[in-house]
């Protein structure tokens, strides 16, 4: 079966971002397939590549990004919610005049018409949310 | 597959309080390019989001309230609106914007866009959708 | 359908529009803060005892495990499921609706 998921927030603030990628993984490890994960809302901060969580701890964005790559995942995050919360790519940055660009290279920004095209496309779109 | 399948947004949340009323909108909108069977519904305190009269001037924030009454525009008419929400809420349908769409195969007759539903009905409305967001 | 909720039923009111809210023969499954709705004894246990009656309700045991609960403490009919297990219903009982 096909599935979208949507994050609709940060990680470390929410468990919802840890519910979203234990989901996921375990749809993928059962050989579902996953469309997309989109993230919007606060969600867009799981993209971030900056961030530095404690030795202990888990680092939710490398979770993802390492889920992604073994399984080629497609992880977007919302232009227009990532821009309002200051989360660039390079492209992004260049265009807006920014310094700097924080999004990890596991995630790509695109257009909300993505979440809408990965709830047509999928069999499930599963919402994790507050 | 199909291709068209019954999307409902989920609308539970006050505007203003939190982001997700004026981002839901922003799902709305984009997704109506899509020509899918899309309606929205407002449950909770999300009733709170078509309150007639909002005005944001002194929280410096933006009124988005207007959006709601452009739905009908982008062939967005089924605003379902659950009555136990308004009623524990001390609100009736009197209290809310006055949503309307036009009817173009009847010579353009506005029609009212809110359906007011008892908590029975728009379970059954919900059990028949294909995707549903929630915000 | 499945319906899913992560509030505890103590702070938000996502559990009580869930039930009140979901269509008999649908599955509600409890995750995240939730799960302490799953529990005996609690005040609305009663209601959720009672929407038993014509859904089916799950409880993460993860969630369950990591706030300290034992599964002895559920009510009665509520059936524990891992992850996959969250996966399998999603599979099984259609459309997913999040009470966020």
């Amino acid at each position: 079966m096909k599935f979208t998921i949507q994050v609709n927030e940060g990680p470390y603030q929410h468990q919802t971002a840890d519910s979203a990628y234990q989901f996921t993984k375990a749809a993928l490890e059962k050989g579902h397939e996953v469309f997309r994960v989109f993230f919007y809302h606060d969600g867009v901060n799981n993209a971030t590549r900056l961030g530095l969580p404690p030795q202990d701890d888990r680092n939710i964005t490398k979770l993802w990004a390492d889920l992604a790559e073994k399984y080629k995942l497609d992880l977007v995050v919302c232009v227009a919610a990532a821009q309002r919360r200051g989360m660039l790519d390079e492209n992004e940055a260049k265009r807006n005049g920014k310094d700097s660009h924080n999004i990890h290279p596991a995630f790509r920004i695109s257009g909300l018409g993505q979440l809408i095209e990965g709830g047509i496309q999928a069999d499930r779109l599963v919402v994790f949310g507050d | 597959m199909s291709d068209i399948k019954k999307f409902m947004y989920v609308n539970r949340k006050a505007p203003y309080g939190t982001v997700y009323a004026l981002e839901s909108l922003e799902v709305v909108l984009i997704g109506a390019a899509f020509d899918q069977d899309v309606s929205l519904a407002f449950v909770d305190d999300g009733v709170y989001q078509i309150m007639e009269g909002q005005d944001t001037t002194g929280i410096g924030m933006k009124n988005f309230s207007a959006t709601y009454r452009a739905l009908g525009d982008y062939e967005i008419t089924k605003l379902y609106v659950e009555k136990e929400s308004l009623e524990a809420r001390g609100l009736s349908v009197e209290d809310l914007m006055e949503l309307t769409w036009e009817d173009e195969d009847e010579d353009y007759e506005e029609k009212p866009s809110i359906i007011l539903v008892s908590s029975a009905e728009l379970a059954e409305v919900m059990a028949g959708q294909d995707v549903v967001l929630s915000f | 359908m499945l319906h899913t909720v992560n509030k505890s039923p103590f702070e938000r009111n996502s559990l009580e529009s869930c039930l009140r809210l979901s269509a008999a023969g649908s599955a509600i499954l409890l995750f995240e803060d939730a799960v302490v709705g799953a529990v005996q004894g609690t005040k609305i246990a009663d209601a959720v005892s009672a929407a038993l009656s014509d859904r089916e309700i799950y409880v993460l045991g993860p969630d369950l495990a990591a706030r300290g609960f034992d599964q002895s403490k559920l009510i009665d009919g509520i059936q524990v499921v891992d992850y996959g297990g969250f996966v399998d219903l999603s599979v099984d009982k259609g459309t997913v609706q999040a009470w966020v």
